[in-house]
């Protein structure tokens, strides 16, 4: 993928708000999408999608924190919930209404755990923010690129099965007239790529192999040209496990913002 | 009259160690937390038409569906026939419903009875050599030693005598009826044990009599047997399963509660002018032993019939890893069935010096958990194995400050930085510049 690595001017909500404008839809970037290296590559794709289709959408910036997620299904439920107020706070401080993000777990746990404790917004995934500005005219997606081209998809747990989208990352995949590979255990039935649950962030227990081997495997077994994911975590997992088997010259580990924006070579 | 009497002692006695134990099982459930699960009652009517009644999601195995249907279809269709033989019984009677409904209607229940029969017996059949023969690895994980495959086997044996005595009561009752032989009166249509007729067509007609009377008594009596056996078994799930999923967690799988006793605390440290609700602080956050669980996610313990679908779909376990959703499960039954003994006979002040956690369930087994909910997908019954272990793992982290230390450094990372790594928060926009 050629990435121009220029800057990019991103507005902040504080920003919008002292200019007086007030943005369609927040962008919560996610700790993954702020500091991982090749998480962050996932952000400046959907943001250079934003900016190609004139989508006025700001991000929180330094006022962003962790939503919590990692803490509270490590079973610290008081971590996430000092962060669940302090980030209820700074949202409902800037009356925040509308929020997308590209990690799943940021997804699920603003979305669902965040509305008893004060913070009800309407929250997007990426891929349906993304599907709905299609249906709505707004992003032109074209084949392209990706034509013909195989492409599995893993599903993200907190996606799927968590929060019960199944399409519309698929639909997106279909929409580039790529060949939509699916595994055998795909949808409700995913194997999980092994960082949910506070893994990511520790050793696996003792075992026979570690999780996304037994993922990456699986999804080479399609031989795609692409394994597609929806969550920087799982993009982590994918990746790490396509260089296990040494095929990263042969097999991309691709988000679908990052199909989109290579599709139309924004 | 004699035969009459007995029976009606039998069916008493059954039916009142029957209730007895449900009493039992009813109140270890009790011993749970308290846990609202009353609201939107029409959904919870569809889930459990839907889960239970329709059984919708055993389909994801369509052969296996198809065997246990049979079986499910037999035992609820069938218990039409046991309201005969229970008439019958008390009242000395024989085929007393025939003298009540149509003869067609008769005769094509009957027929009906002796297809399902059938199938339930081919069923049970088969799932005994998928146990014994082909022994299919999830019958035989490590969590399932010997107590639990002979618990699963003599249920399926059972089921296979008793569906046998029914179809030879059913010959030997049609060869007497053929016969003119006392109060046999032509009755029934009997499409499959017809093919059992030349076992018999040696006897005469008294060993016939016999033979029928034996079947019909070896039929019911173990029938009662059963109903006493279910409750101290994995087979509860005939019953439980319709309203474990009447409680199901309607929520989206993703969302897990939100502990409001941490809610108070964590309000109160933001804000010290707030005043403390002392009623609210719980005596432990977490679950530690059974009694910390919810009564519902006890009920999901007594409702699992350890098909270990969960576990044959839990990332972990497909790995190698310690942990087993259905070992949970089956743990935290047992640690139930143990606990609740204990405080019947000793009181609610009950302390025995184990509990759930370290125990039954091991630490190993917790953190192996990556919160996919593939587990709670793949429960046919709707039992959510995952909610169990969060609680298990918020009693180590909140109650203990045992974690492993990578996890404590995910924590003290959030806290300081407000992220998971160690990245200075400075850093959040850093993906925007030139050259990332």
């Amino acid at each position: 993928m050629q990435e121009k690595n220029d800057s990019i001017k991103v507005p902040t909500l504080a920003e919008c708000i002292a200019n007086g404008e007030s943005p369609e839809i927040l962008f919560w970037v996610g700790c993954m999408g702020s500091f991982d290296e090749r998480a962050r590559k996932i952000t400046r794709a959907l943001v250079k999608i934003f900016q190609h289709i004139g989508l006025k959408y700001a991000v929180l910036g330094l006022e962003e924190s962790c939503t919590g997620d990692p803490a509270k299904r490590a079973g610290n439920e008081f971590l996430f919930q000092m962060q669940a107020l302090s980030n209820i706070d700074v949202l409902n401080g800037y009356e925040v209404k509308k929020i997308v993000t590209a990690c799943p777990h940021c997804f699920n746990t603003l979305k669902n755990e965040y509305s008893s404790l004060g913070g009800n917004y309407e929250v997007f995934h990426h891929t349906t923010f993304l599907q709905n500005l299609i249906d709505a005219g707004r992003l032109k997606v074209e084949g392209g690129t990706y034509q013909g081209k195989k492409i599995v998809f893993h599903d993200p747990c907190y996606l799927g099965r968590g929060n019960g989208i199944y399409e519309a990352p698929r639909d997106l995949i279909v929409k580039l007239d790529a060949e939509l590979s699916e595994m055998k255990r795909s949808r409700a039935h995913g194997l999980c790529c092994g960082a949910g649950g506070g893994q990511m962030f520790k050793e696996p227990e003792k075992g026979e192999k570690d999780i996304n081997i037994e993922r990456t495997s699986e999804a080479l077994q399609q031989k795609p040209d692409v394994i597609a994911v929806a969550c920087p975590f799982c993009m982590t997992m994918m990746s790490d496990g396509v260089k296990n088997f040494n095929k990263e010259s042969e097999v991309k580990v691709l988000d679908i913002a990052e199909l989109i924006l290579t599709a139309n070579d924004l | 009259m004699i035969q009459g009497i007995v029976f009606t002692c039998i069916l008493i006695l059954s039916i009142y160690f029957f209730s007895k134990r449900i009493g039992q099982i009813r109140k270890n459930i009790f011993l749970g937390r308290d846990e609202a699960r009353n609201d939107r009652p029409w959904d919870r009517w569809k889930v459990m038409f839907r889960v239970a009644f329709g059984q919708s999601k055993m389909a994801a195995r369509p052969t296996v569906a198809l065997l246990h249907f049979f079986v499910y279809a037999g035992f609820i269709i069938v218990n039409i026939e046991i309201l005969e033989i229970i008439i019958d019984g008390i009242f000395g009677t024989h085929r007393v419903l025939s003298f009540y409904i149509p003869m067609g209607l008769y005769n094509f229940l009957i027929g009906t009875f002796e297809y399902l029969a059938l199938m339930v017996w081919v069923a049970c059949f088969v799932f005994l050599i998928r146990r014994n023969v082909m022994k299919i690895s999830r019958f035989w994980s490590s969590e399932m030693k010997i107590g639990p495959r002979t618990d699963a086997n003599l249920i399926l044996i059972i089921e296979i005598l008793l569906m046998t005595a029914f179809l030879m009561m059913n010959a030997a009752d049609y060869l007497l009826q053929k016969q003119n032989y006392g109060h046999y009166i032509v009755a029934g249509s009997f499409p499959v044990s017809n093919y059992l007729r030349p076992l018999f067509l040696s006897f005469s007609t008294d060993t016939l009599f016999l033979v029928e009377r034996f079947c019909w008594w070896f039929h019911i009596v173990f029938i009662l047997l059963f109903l006493n056996y279910v409750p101290y078994s994995k087979h509860l799930h005939i019953l439980l399963s319709f309203p474990n999923t009447w409680y199901s967690n309607l929520n989206a799988k993703g969302a897990f509660t939100n502990m409001t006793s941490v809610t108070n605390e964590v309000k109160m440290m933001l804000d010290p002018t707030i005043v403390p609700d002392v009623n609210g602080v719980p005596a432990r956050f977490g679950a530690k032993d059974v009694a910390d669980l919810t009564w519902k996610q006890l009920m999901d313990a007594y409702s699992c019939t350890e098909c270990g679908r969960c576990t044959s779909e839990c990332p972990a376990n497909i790995t190698g890893k310690k942990l087993s959703p259905r070992k949970i499960m089956m743990d935290t039954r047992d640690r139930l069935e143990e606990f609740g003994m204990g405080v019947h006979k000793n009181g609610a002040a009950f302390d025995d010096g184990k509990s759930l956690l370290f125990d039954y369930v091991s630490e190993e087994e917790l953190w192996a958990c990556t919160s996919c909910n593939a587990c709670v997908q793949a429960c046919p019954v709707n039992i959510d194995p995952l909610s169990i272990i969060l609680d298990l793992r918020r009693f180590l982290v909140m109650e203990q400050s045992s974690a492993p230390s990578e996890i404590n450094s995910m924590f003290s990372n959030i806290e300081n930085n407000g992220a998971p790594w160690k990245f200075p928060s400075s850093d959040r926009m850093v993906w925007s510049e030139t050259g990332v």
